[in-house]
């Protein structure tokens, strides 16, 4: 039995577990872990500039691959800079682990320097929590958070460390556990039979059926089967914000996302549909407008992990818990008898109706001469990239505009924070997403308020050499707050308008970086080329957009899901 | 309506704060708790009593079972069952007409007087919440009361039915 302290069991434990990178930053009650970082190489270390900083970038190499995000920060200011990094993950049932440093075990309640209660700050956005009290526990306390970060419904866990625990200089057995099994903690992968049976039964009578697809089947890996089913039915799909790529955008079946801001198509299609099959999407409020008018004619199954999801906001019809791949896969052993050519004649006019919807265009939108349209940005991007980029966004206007006018062809390509709502998240998520693919190319989509929100991390970005593109809409304002206004409070543009801006090109190249400024539509398309061509730096992009351009389709408050704006004049 | 939930945790530290905070967080009102270790002392059970419609009832149940630590959860009211609550009482009595008048309902009450000093009695009473109300109602009436101290609920189903692992 190898013996160590508690600080070489962290790292060793770390490296048991196949941990790569670590996002982290340094501080008194962790300097011993730090020091056992030092003597090895498995376990690569990122500094960021900021905690916050290092959870998002955990986060995003966690949406990337699927693997859990790692991140290291000291006690008191260090762990509490990580909490908006962590509810974000939290409401996106993102994998992460967040080892915290804590003040001395004789010392804690004492208000000692840099003391915090991370474990009692955090509980309401973790998963679950560890406090542990003694070095001999620190492999099975690590094992355990990592197997309840990405087991069930993922999400983030909590390691708090006190400094006496993991002390240099005292040794310890090292025993990394082989298996953890928790007693109380069992999560369901597979549904019911009984239910499964109920649910087979109701799409192959469905003259109307819709997938609604979200967030679970990425988890779960579960694209291809989601794929499966879909053409087996011949259904419709539409993706929710957080399981764009889940089923491919360029997919004929696709009708785009659904909700507040999705597709006239999406939402007519579900408001329509007699049966609505969810996969690991959990009703959001983004998504359902009016609950009490929400989908009046639709037999819903709902298919989650997690059963507190399951008839929380909208009843079930046909509740099945388990994980979305399984469940996929009960679904289509049962479906054998369908003949694919009797199941497309059956839907034909239910296609028929959709394709109506179709032609109503409801992405269009007029491109003047000069002032650059942010959807022209975005399908500018896609062309670059060939719709193969991982994009990550911030939260506002772009973020819709990215999610609607690029086209995901693949799950994990798609990276945001949809539940939290984060400002902020894109630039370092897009680092997270860079160290795990170091070959890919990892984009921002994000805005001038929201890249002002975490732009610290550009230094990082040097340090480590990561060749992201920004790509910022620039309206000199919050839009998607002016948006509101414009619609719901006479346009009384209340703090909403930015009216010092930093110079972003300068700031780019202040931070060692490239930055372009594009102003006029026609100078467009060459900064793009330009941007992309840079293959081994950061290129900032700093494109001014039309500050007068909404989000449409928009829902209207308190309708069913297919009450809409379709323009400033236009509704459904 | 009022609820019982019986909940079998892990008898570990930080639980008993992540079941409060699924009723903090939501907005649900505890009307008591009652915890202690069971048999197996690596286990805890808790009875809380609160009140919740039919739709918050299934989501404490499903948001409790959901904490990590949990292992069980059940609404007691669903099926038959016992409940008791215990209740320290202790009354200042000023004249003998009210100490007869005390010692005359803790026998009706079948209480039981713990304690004695020249001016207080205290009193241990079990039943059912409605029965300690009602007696510490008829000790307002007969003497003053100097403080009481409620357990909370705790209750088991009938028969077979069981909360274990």
């Amino acid at each position: 039995m190898r013996m160590m302290s508690g600080a070489a069991m962290v790292v060793e434990s770390l490296k048991d577990i196949g941990v790569t990178h670590l996002f982290g930053y340094p501080g008194g009650a962790v300097l011993d872990i730090y020091d056992a970082l030092f003597a090895q190489d498995h376990v690569k270390h990122v500094l960021v500039r900021h905690e916050q900083g290092a959870a998002h970038m955990a986060d995003g190499y966690a949406r990337a691959t699927g693997k859990t995000g790692t991140v290291l920060v000291t006690s008191g200011p260090g762990a509490t800079n990580t909490l908006t990094g962590i509810a974000t993950a939290y409401m996106d049932s993102i994998p992460m682990v967040i080892l915290s440093g804590q003040v001395p075990s004789m010392h804690i309640g004492e208000d000692a320097f840099q003391e915090t209660d991370m474990v009692g700050c955090s509980r309401p956005v973790v998963k679950h929590s560890f406090l542990v009290k003694k070095a001999a526990d620190i492999p099975m306390a690590i094992a355990k958070a990592y197997y309840i970060a990405n087991t069930g419904r993922p999400g983030p866990v909590v390691v708090d460390l006190p400094k006496d625990i993991v002390n240099v200089l005292e040794e310890h057995p090292y025993v990394f556990p082989d298996d953890v099994t928790m007693r109380s903690y069992n999560p369901t992968l597979k549904g019911h039979n009984k239910q499964i049976s109920k649910a087979v039964a109701s799409l192959k009578n469905a003259k109307r059926p819709v997938l609604y697809v979200g967030g679970g089947a990425i988890h779960a890996n579960a694209s291809e089967l989601v794929t499966e089913l879909a053409e087996k039915l011949n259904a419709p799909v539409t993706c929710t914000l957080m399981g764009l790529g889940a089923f491919s955008g360029v997919h004929e079946q696709f009708v785009g996302m659904l909700g507040m801001h999705g597709l006239l198509e999406a939402n007519k299609s579900m408001h329509n549909a007699d049966c609505i099959l969810a996969l690991g999407a959990r009703f959001d409020d983004r998504v359902t407008n009016n609950v009490d008018k929400f989908c009046p004619h639709a037999d819903i199954i709902h298919v989650d992990i997690d059963p507190a999801s399951i008839s929380k906001i909208v009843n079930a019809h046909i509740p099945v818990v388990g994980s979305v791949d399984t469940v996929c896969k009960q679904l289509l052993s049962r479906m054998d008898d369908i003949n694919i050519e009797e199941q497309k004649e059956r839907l034909a006019p239910w296609w028929s109706q959709i394709n109506e919807w179709r032609a109503r265009k409801c992405l269009s939108y007029v491109q003047g001469e000069e002032i650059i349209k942010p959807q022209k940005v975005i399908e500018a991007v896609y062309q670059h990239t060939n719709g193969e980029a991982f994009i990550s966004s911030d939260v506002g206007q772009h973020q819709m505009f990215a999610a609607l006018y690029y086209p995901f062809a693949k799950p994990r390509q798609w990276i945001n924070s949809g539940g939290l709502g984060t400002m902020g998240f894109g630039l370092p998520a897009a680092m997270g997403v860079q160290f795990a693919h170091p070959e890919a190319c990892s984009v921002v989509i994000t805005g001038d308020g929201s890249i002002q929100m975490n732009i610290q991390e550009l230094s990082t970005c040097l340090q480590y050499n990561l060749p992201i593109k920004i790509i910022s809409l620039n309206n000199r304002a919050l839009g998607m707050v002016r948006q509101w206004q414009d619609m719901n409070y006479k346009g009384r543009h209340s703090f909403s308008n930015m009216d010092s801006m930093p110079d972003f090109v300068k700031l780019a190249e202040a931070y060692g970086h490239i930055g372009i400024r594009v102003e006029k539509l026609e100078d467009l398309d060459d900064a793009m080329t330009r941007c992309f061509a840079e293959k081994n730096k950061l290129v900032f992009m700093d494109i001014l957009v039309d500050q007068n351009e909404h989000v449409y389709p928009m829902q209207i408050k308190y309708g069913a899901m297919d009450d809409m704006r379709l323009s400033k004049t236009e509704r459904t | 309506m009022r609820r019982i939930f019986s909940v079998l945790m892990e008898n570990a530290p930080g639980s008993l704060s992540r079941i409060c905070g699924v009723f903090s967080q939501r907005g649900y009102n505890v009307d008591s708790l009652c915890v202690a270790p069971t048999s197996d002392q690596s286990l805890s059970r808790l009875t809380i009593i609160t009140n919740a419609n039919d739709k918050v009832a299934e989501q404490i149940t499903k948001q409790v079972n959901k904490l990590i630590d949990v292992l069980r959860v059940t609404e007691l009211a669903e099926a038959p069952h016992v409940e008791r609550e215990l209740m320290l009482i202790k009354v200042a009595t000023r004249t003998e007409i009210a100490r007869a008048e005390v010692k005359r309902n803790v026998d009706i009450f079948r209480a039981r007087i713990l304690d004695v000093t020249a001016q207080h009695y205290t009193i241990e009473i079990t039943g059912t919440s409605d029965k300690l109300t009602a007696f510490a109602d008829v000790m307002d009436h007969c003497a003053d009361i100097a403080e009481s101290a409620r357990t909370g609920v705790c209750g088991l189903s009938r028969g077979d039915r069981a909360l274990r692992l």
